[in-house]
């Protein structure tokens, strides 16, 4: 196992002590609780996070107003927001499964939301333009000094909107305001009624739909987050958790020091951090053939490569 | 001190955003000033104003082709500098200064603006309308690193302004030198590289990038033409070698102006 991980001090498997918030949570309750210590703390002061239509309706201060018609956003469609509050926290958590523009947020989350230590949780790509924005702030004054934790999510790859509605509604024949939550695992991409009833799709019918975005992405993990996790590599109901920064450290510590969440030693989950890998490399050489293959897409013609 | 870079501003027609931006270092700009950089010539904030030769010159600004001063400044700015950065969005693409057609006062009949690319040859852009004080410092440290670093040093600093110095000769989506959304449309989304993270959108400082599913939409009318959300777009020039490494460089930084 190497660079497929990215840097990190230390890897854990880990869940909330909140019992109830477990029940909110996707899988180990990671982001929401860290957030939840975090703003209780006063480490941040503020978190950018993906919420929800029921969200925006219910505190309409914390989501941007644009232009578009809020009565036609649609169940399970992602919305950007800034939650000051556990409860706020609770009412935004769990996996959307399609892109929140989360990174948008970042720099009016430190001017008319107020924030001085803004908390953001995004995908691996989502990171990127994190990190790339503290090194070149083109466009972000003031902003890389605020950005206080960083959380990422490990992602294989990502849909949009469109592609969830023909998945859910199409392949699975159920209608998306009666869905309680999405998961990808175990190869399945699980559809969970709220009356009780669950769907089940394989992945393969899945691919057709990811974002072609996501293609040429080459981390799996979220190796630029101060503290990335996900389900993969952990039993049931916990999450796996890697420590990367400086930041990352002292903030998990201090949460593991007040009780936050209980953890077990990575070599003793099963399916292990070998699981992890073993995802993170057959993502990576996937899309590195990708990345090639644009090279000689046409004749004598290639497509772009973001990477220099 | 001996082993400082000299640096000098030239100012054309610029508003004197990039200019503030630049004060908005605060005590920043003040080590920056004592231990690395010695101003020669400034319009702002130096009492010498003439172009001198100089290591590093910043310009803020395009160039009015009406105007015959303007015009001679830049070629001496080019003539008498080691490396010469295009500060800011007119400087480096036109920006706002594109839509002039002349008629203000008191130069009516100053209506052609070009980015300064187009007259003389550059070798950094910093674009963003204002360019940010974070991103001055950043690329003044490393301009530093450059002419003055250690072996290691130089190599970190090569890596860091590689992406910048490619932007002066890499060229636009709409043409000469101008920026636009057009840029993260033709580069990014046209080319299947967008997965919708929203960072054009936070760069953009007219609000003129939402998302509608997921996918950046830009209101054109509203662009100003400044390259912010294309350079700020993580799939449009990323280096890993240079992004894995974020911590240690911005410590670096901060260590550089303590």
């Amino acid at each position: 196992m190497g660079a497929e991980l990215g840097k990190y001090k230390s890897v854990v498997s880990a869940r909330s002590t909140d019992k109830e918030l477990l029940k909110h949570a996707q899988d180990g309750g990671i982001v929401t609780s860290l957030f939840a210590y975090a703003l209780d703390e006063g480490i941040i002061d503020g978190a950018i996070v993906a919420a929800s239509k029921e969200f925006a309706a219910k505190f309409p201060s914390k989501v941007m107003r644009d232009n578009s018609n809020w009565d036609m956003i649609e169940p399970w469609r992602p919305i950007p927001a800034i939650v000051n509050t556990k409860a706020e926290l609770i009412a935004a958590a769990g996996t959307k499964y399609n892109i929140s523009p989360n990174v948008s947020m970042i720099k009016e989350a430190t001017r008319s939301f107020g924030l001085d230590k803004v908390g953001i949780v995004g995908t691996p790509c989502q990171m990127q333009a994190i990190r790339k924005g503290q090194l070149y702030p083109i466009g972000l004054r003031d902003v890389g000094d605020s950005i206080a934790l960083a959380v990422g999510i490990f992602c294989m790859e990502n849909f949009p909107y469109q592609s969830i509605l023909q998945l859910v509604e199409d392949h699975a024949a159920m209608k998306l305001e009666s869905v309680k939550k999405m998961e990808i695992g175990k190869g399945k991409f699980w559809v969970y009624g709220k009356r009780g009833q669950v769907v089940q799709l394989p992945l393969k019918v899945t691919h057709k739909y990811e974002q072609p975005g996501c293609k040429v992405c080459l981390d799996y993990v979220a190796n630029l987050g101060d503290i990335s996790t996900g389900s993969v590599g952990s039993p049931d109901g916990w999450s796996t958790v890697f420590v990367r920064s400086k930041i990352g450290d002292s903030v998990w510590a201090k949460a593991m020091a007040a009780g936050v969440f209980e953890t077990q030693p990575m070599e003793k989950v099963k399916p292990g951090l070998e699981l992890v890998s073993k995802l993170a490399n057959e993502k990576i050489t996937k899309n590195k053939a990708t990345v090639e293959a644009r090279k000689t897409f046409g004749v004598g013609k290639a497509l772009r490569n973001p990477y220099i | 001190m001996a082993d400082k870079i000299t640096l000098g501003y030239t100012h054309v027609s610029g508003c004197t955003g990039c200019t503030v931006a630049l004060a908005d270092n605060y005590a920043g700009l003040l080590t920056l000033l004592d231990k690395y950089v010695d101003l020669k010539y400034m319009p702002t904030l130096a009492d010498a104003r003439h172009i001198q030769k100089v290591d590093v010159s910043f310009v803020e600004g395009s160039v009015c082709i009406n105007d015959k001063l303007a015009v001679e400044e830049i070629k001496e700015t080019r003539e008498k500098s080691t490396i010469v950065v295009a500060l800011g969005g007119c400087a480096c693409y036109g920006n706002i200064t594109r839509f002039c057609r002349g008629g203000q006062q008191n130069q009516p009949a100053q209506e052609a603006f070009l980015p300064i690319n187009e007259l003389i040859k550059v070798d950094v852009f910093i674009p963003g309308c204002a360019p940010t004080p974070q991103m001055i410092r950043n690329v003044a440290v490393m301009a530093y690193l450059l002419l003055k670093g250690t072996k290691e040093q130089k190599d970190l600093a090569t890596a860091f302004l590689k992406p910048l110095m490619a932007l002066p000769v890499q060229g636009t989506a709409c043409g000469a030198s101008t920026a636009c959304f057009c840029d993260l449309m033709t580069n990014v989304i046209d080319q299947g590289l967008c997965m919708g993270c929203g960072a054009c959108a936070a760069a953009c400082p007219v609000n003129a990038i939402t998302h509608e599913y997921g996918k950046p939409q830009g209101e054109r009318d509203l662009c100003i033409k400044c390259g912010a959300c294309y350079n700020q777009c993580p799939r449009s020039w990323f280096s890993f070698d240079v992004v894995e490494n974020y911590e240690a460089i911005n410590e670096a930084i901060m260590a550089a102006l303590q």
